[in-house]
C-alpha cells in the first residue's frame, strides 16, 4: 500500500565495525521502499557511513553484505529488492578477529 | 550408529572408558562416537583466543590428533583472553604452552605442533593431513587462505572470527554448502576494520565463539545435528543475540563454483592489498625510520623532535610516551590543518606498534611535510628498550 510519499518504515541493524558512524546506535529506524532507498535514508542521516558501504562509483561493496531478514540481497533483487513494513535489514561485514 | 558396531576404528583404553563415561552413555555418542573421534584428527590454525578453548575442548573430548599451526610467542596481553596460555608462560612459543596445557588435558590425544606461518607454499601440505580445519586466525589474508586450502583439499572448515563483542560462526567448505568466498568474495580494504590489538575484545568473547566452533567440529566428526552448512551465525553480546543468515553457494565462485578459476593458491597479501612478505595486518611501510633509543638520545639532549602519536585516544590512555600531540591516523587526512608542527619541522610519528605510524608517515610526506620519520616499533619498543614503566598493551 506504500504510495510515492509514504514510503515503508524498515529497521537497519549496524554491526559493530560501523557503530562509530552512526552514533553508536545498533538499530536505526528509516523509510524507503527498496533496500537501495532504505540505506540511501540511513546515509543521510549518518554521512560518515557512505564510503564504508559503497564505493566512489555507487555500487555496495562486495566485503558488505545486506541482508533483508534472513536473506542475502544477491539472491534476492540486489540494491533493488523491495522491502515491506517492518523489514528488517542487516549489514554484515567481514570480521577476522581470533 | 546406535548399536556399538565391534570395530575398525581404534578401540578405547580403560583409562578412556573411564575419562569418556559422559559421552559414552550420551545418545548419538557411545562408544562408537567416541571411537570416531579418536581415529580423527582435526587442525586448529592459530593458538590465540578463539584456538584456545577449541584446542582444550576439543582435546578434552578425546579427538585422536590436534595439529596446531602458530608462530607466535606468548604476550601479557594475550591473557585476558587466551587460556592456552598462563602467566608462567610468558615470552614462550604458544605451541610450547599449548602443548603443555593440552597434555594435561588429555594425555591420550595426539599434539602436532607446527610452528610456522600459514603460507600458499605449505598450506596445502598441511591441511591435507587432517579431517577437518578449525580456522581461529586473525586476519583476512590467513582466512581466504584456510579457506581455499580447505575447498581445494576437500577439507571443512569450522570456521569462527570476533569483533570486539561480535562473533561469526559458519562451516565452509563442506561438498554441499558454500565456502568463505561464497559469504565473502572479497576482503575489506587494509585499515578499515581494526586489528584486536587496536579495537580491543572482549576476553570472554573468544570463548563463547570458539566453544561454538568446537562443537560444529565435533558434530561433522560424529556426523550428528546440523552444522552450519549454508548458515552463518551472528552473535552479539551485548543484546546477547543469536541469529542465523542463509549463505548460498555462489555458482560463480572462483574457488568453489561450477567452472572455478582458482585451482590453486595465490598471493594472498596481494589479494588483500597488502605489501608481500606481510602476514599480519601491521602495514609496514617504506618510510624513513628512526629508533626509540635515537628519540631518547635527543629528549636526553634537549633537542627533541616534534612526536605526533596516531592512535587512539583509549590507546593513548594505557600507554604514553609523552607526544606532543595526537591525531588518530584514520582522522588525520582531515585534521592535518590542526597539526602543531610546520612543513618544515622535524616530526617523528609513533603507534604501538610502527604500522599506523608508517601510514601516517607517508601520509604528511605526500603533503609536503619534508622532514618526518616513523618511530620503528613505536610504544612497544620503548616500553622494551627504554623505559618499562611504560606498558605493553
Amino acid at each position: 500500500m506504500a504510495t510515492t510519499t509514504e514510503q515503508p518504515s524498515v529497521t537497519i541493524r549496524i554491526p559493530t565495525p560501523l557503530r562509530s558512524y552512526t552514533n553508536n546506535q545498533s538499530i536505526v529506524e528509516v523509510d524507503g521502499a527498496t533496500v537501495q532507498a532504505a540505506l540511501t535514508d540511513l546515509i543521510d542521516t549518518y554521512p560518515a557511513l557512505k564510503p564504508h558501504l559503497y564505493h566512489d562509483t555507487g555500487d555496495l561493496r562486495s566485503f558488505v553484505n545486506i541482508y533483508v531478514g534472513d536473506e542475502d540481497i544477491r539472491y534476492l533483487d540486489g540494491p533493488q529488492t523491495a522491502l515491506e513494513e517492518d523489514a528488517e535489514v542487516s549489514i554484515v561485514p567481514s570480521i577476522a578477529g581470533g | 550408529m546406535a548399536t556399538p558396531t565391534p570395530s575398525a576404528p581404534p578401540a578405547l583404553s580403560t583409562a578412556e572408558v573411564q575419562r569418556y563415561g559422559r559421552h559414552l552413555t550420551l545418545p548419538k555418542v557411545g562408544k562408537a562416537g567416541q571411537e570416531k573421534l579418536k581415529a580423527s584428527s582435526v587442525l586448529i590454525v592459530g593458538a590465540g583466543g578463539l584456538g584456545s578453548p577449541a584446542a582444550m575442548y576439543l582435546a578434552a573430548a578425546g579427538i585422536g590428533r590436534i595439529g596446531l599451526v602458530d608462530f607466535d610467542t606468548v604476550e601479557t596481553s594475550n591473557l585476558q583472553r587466551q587460556l592456552l596460555h598462563g602467566t608462567s608462560d610468558v615470552g614462550r612459543p604458544k605451541l610450547a604452552s599449548a602443548r603443555d596445557r593440552l597434555k594435561d588435558l588429555n594425555p591420550h590425544v595426539e599434539v602436532v605442533l607446527h610452528e610456522t606461518r600459514l603460507t600458499s607454499e605449505n598450506a596445502l601440505g598441511i591441511v591435507e593431513g587432517y579431517d577437518i580445519v578449525a580456522d581461529g586466525t586473525d586476519n583476512f589474508p590467513a582466512r581466504y587462505l584456510i579457506n581455499d586450502a580447505c575447498v581445494l583439499t576437500g577439507t571443512p572448515n569450522a570456521y569462527a572470527s570476533i569483533f570486539r563483542f561480535e562473533g561469526q560462526v559458519s562451516v565452509f567448505a563442506t561438498p554441499e554448502g558454500p565456502c568463505y568466498r561464497c559469504a565473502y568474495p572479497e576482503p575489506p580494504p587494509p585499515g578499515l576494520v581494526p586489528s584486536c590489538a587496536e579495537g580491543g575484545v572482549l576476553g570472554i568473547l573468544p570463548g563463547l565463539v570458539g566453544t561454538l566452533q568446537a562443537t560444529e567440529v565435533i558434530k561433522m566428526l560424529l556426523g550428528i545435528g546440523d552444522p552450519l552448512i549454508g548458515r552463518l551465525l551472528l552473535i552479539d553480546t551485548l543484546p546477547m543475540t543469536f541469529r542465523t543468515l542463509k549463505i548460498r553457494q555462489n555458482p560463480d565462485c572462483p574457488v568453489c563454483g561450477d567452472h572455478p578459476t582458482q585451482t590453486e593458491l595465490i598471493d594472498y597479501e596481494a589479494f588483500c592489498g597488502l605489501p608481500p612478505e606481510n602476514g599480519t595486518d601491521d602495514t609496514m611501510h617504506n618510510v624513513p625510520e628512526t629508533t626509540v633509543t635515537a628519540l631518547h638520545a635527543r629528549r636526553e639532549a634537549g633537542t627533541s623532535p616534534f612526536v605526533l602519536d596516531v592512535r587512539k585516544p583509549r590507546e593513548a590512555e594505557i600507554a604514553a610516551l609523552g607526544a606532543d600531540q595526537l591525531i588518530p591516523v584514520d582522522e588525520l587526512p582531515d585534521r592535518l590543518d590542526e597539526l602543531k608542527a610546520t612543513k618544515d619541522d622535524e616530526i617523528v610519528i609513533h603507534c604501538r606498534s610502527g604500522a599506523r605510524s608508517a601510514k601516517a608517515t607517508q601520509l604528511l610526506l605526500d603533503h609536503g611535510y619534508t622532514d618526518v620519520k616513523n618511530l620503528a616499533g613505536g610504544i612497544l619498543a620503548w616500553s622494551e628498550e627504554i623505559d618499562s614503566s611504560v606498558p605493553q598493551y
